[in-house]
């Protein structure tokens, strides 16, 4: 669906060239959901914008759908553009237009007659959720109901890409969680391709099958979300990942309390990865080894590709017991690492 | 008791000068906002990375309204006799003093169409952009509607500048209240005309005020 050669984009700044994106490769197939991570200034930005020709590479190749976007220029690109919509973390809603406005106006670019607009902008907003919304300006709603009103206006024209530029960053995270089923649903019920920048773990983790991690213009490590995550390699990967797992200050702190009220047994961080976190393999142990089992910390969550998360476990008992829950656990689809004393 | 209070004041001479004011100040008003947004637009959409980002265009179009800006206006309708003597054959009447009122007025009027359309989320533009809009869907769609309520209160502001503008253009000849004040108040010595023309005038500047007020909170919906 989406082929992007060694492409570069190089920006003269007062300060002189700064190097956006540099050299990068990406194939993102038809019906994926695509993620790229990045902190602010990685070029993820620019990155997704070379996408639909917002902004034109310096040197390589960008082919969406067999166009080739970084050479299609005037009226040949705005019909590409038609295909390929974006939606945007501040939403970009025009606050002149009500809701059913705002839906319309791409298919007013498109040339779409009015009687075909009207239909289908009430076929859109009650797909997206805002049925009885229609009349209202976006001034009179929510972030997460603006946000879509966006996803609404993009899907208009029947596109083939979505292009998400962090369009949950300015959300909150229960609104965030919507929004992102709401792509999913998308995604699954018409097969678009979803491609969303994001320096959230949590978007990436909750919908996306692929991704690929920047810094300083660069793709560092790339994959499916899962083998990233439970391989990380780049150390801004392994950053994101305990971003992720829900690995805070706090963790540490309630460790050093258990190492202190509990001075015999282990510590046992579990990292879970696919379909072992829908086995109840920690009440498996606590049958068949006579340990008790103390739950510390942990995080869990699913995703398309099924569950991630880490568990941090305290397991007392006689020392041969626990040596044996541990070995039980390592013979599990479970990565275990036993946390010695800080 | 008005008669007495205003014993020079000729009501009919009054109301043909009003008439003449109100003549003036819409009509020039009415193309300053045409002309005034077209050059504002030209200004926006000329700047640095914008969609025809144009450094020389750009210059030139800025210089223009600088130097039309800084003439003030009494010189500058000195400036144009020979041009509106070209263009309208007289120099005497309403309509001649049309030309100098829009070219004093279009480039200041300009200058504020450029701010109001550079306070427009770029985000906007460029969302315009990613659904594949044409530079003029961009500037019917987008640009005008979304700088609306600046555009109108900039151009009330314009609006009662022009009042001031039509009473100068009133002294050399052009009719309306200011020729009135001037020549039947102030070289005749009745000070009650002066006054009762100063009047009408505040009138004819609160009621556009508030017109402009009016339709300004009418359009914004944000």
């Amino acid at each position: 669906m989406i082929d992007i050669q060694n492409i570069t984009k190089v920006y003269n700044t007062k300060n002189g060239k700064l190097t956006a994106v540099d050299n990068v490769s990406l194939s993102i197939n038809k019906g994926e959901i695509y993620g790229i991570i990045g902190y602010s200034g990685a070029g993820k930005s620019t990155m997704i914008r070379l996408l639909n020709g917002l902004e034109k590479p310096t040197t390589g190749s960008v082919v969406v759908g067999g166009q080739d976007i970084a050479k299609a220029s005037g009226a040949k690109l705005r019909e590409a553009r038609q295909k390929i919509s974006m939606i945007f973390q501040h939403f970009n809603l025009l606050w002149s237009r009500t809701v059913e406005e705002n839906i319309a106006f791409p298919l007013e670019i498109a040339g779409v007659s009015k009687a075909d607009r009207e239909k289908r902008v009430e076929e859109l907003i009650e797909l997206v959720g805002l049925k009885g919304r229609g009349k209202a300006y976006p001034s009179q709603l929510s972030g997460g109901q603006k946000q879509r009103v966006g996803i609404a206006r993009a899907l208009a024209n029947n596109p083939e890409v979505l292009l998400c530029d962090e369009a949950t960053s300015a959300l909150d995270p229960e609104t965030t969680d919507s929004i992102l089923e709401l792509l999913l649903d998308i995604n699954k019920n018409i097969g678009l391709t979803i491609v969303l920048i994001t320096h959230e773990m949590h978007v990436i983790r909750k919908i996306c099958n692929r991704v690929a991690v920047m810094e300083a213009g660069k793709v560092v490590e790339q994959g499916d979300v899962l083998q990233v995550f439970q391989h990380p390699q780049a150390p801004i990967t392994k950053n994101f990942v305990s971003q992720a797992s829900g690995e805070t200050p706090e963790t540490q702190a309630s460790l050093e309390q258990i190492f202190a009220n509990y001075p015999g047994g282990k510590i046992a961080k579990l990292i879970f990865a696919g379909a072992t976190t829908e086995q109840p393999v920690i009440s498996q142990m606590i049958k068949q080894f006579d340990v008790v089992v103390n739950i510390v910390h942990g995080k869990i969550s699913n995703t398309t590709g099924g569950s991630f998360g880490t568990l941090f476990i305290h397991i007392n008992g006689e020392p041969n017991a626990v040596a044996e829950a541990l070995s039980f656990l390592a013979k599990q689809e479970i990565q275990t690492e036993v946390i010695e004393h800080v | 008791m008005f008669n007495q209070l205003f014993p020079n004041v000729d009501w009919g001479k009054m109301l043909d000068a009003t008439y003449e004011t109100i003549y003036m100040t819409a009509v020039a008003t009415v193309i300053t906002f045409i002309l005034g947004i077209l050059i504002g637009i030209v200004l926006f959409l000329t700047s640095d990375n914008q969609l025809w980002a144009n450094k020389i265009v750009h210059f030139l179009t800025g210089s223009l309204v600088n130097i039309f800006r800084s003439i003030p206006f009494i010189v500058l309708i000195i400036l144009l006799i020979p041009f509106t003597k070209f263009l309208l054959g007289t120099i005497r009447g309403a309509n001649a003093a049309l030309p100098a009122l829009i070219i004093g007025a279009a480039p200041f009027y300009a200058r504020m169409v450029l701010i109001a359309l550079r306070e427009i989320d770029k985000g906007v533009i460029e969302a315009a952009r990613s659904m594949g809009a044409k530079t003029s869907t961009i500037i019917w769609k987008v640009l005008i509607p979304e700088s609306l309520p600046a555009l109108i209160s900039g151009i009330t502001v314009t609006a009662v500048a022009l009042v001031g503008y039509t009473a100068m253009a009133g002294i050399i000849g052009a009719g309306g209240l200011g020729n009135l004040a001037f020549l039947d108040g102030f070289q005749r010595n009745r000070t009650d005309v002066t006054l009762m023309a100063t009047v009408l005038i505040l009138v004819v500047v609160f009621i556009i005020q508030y017109i402009g007020d009016f339709i300004t909170a009418r359009v914004d919906k944000r």
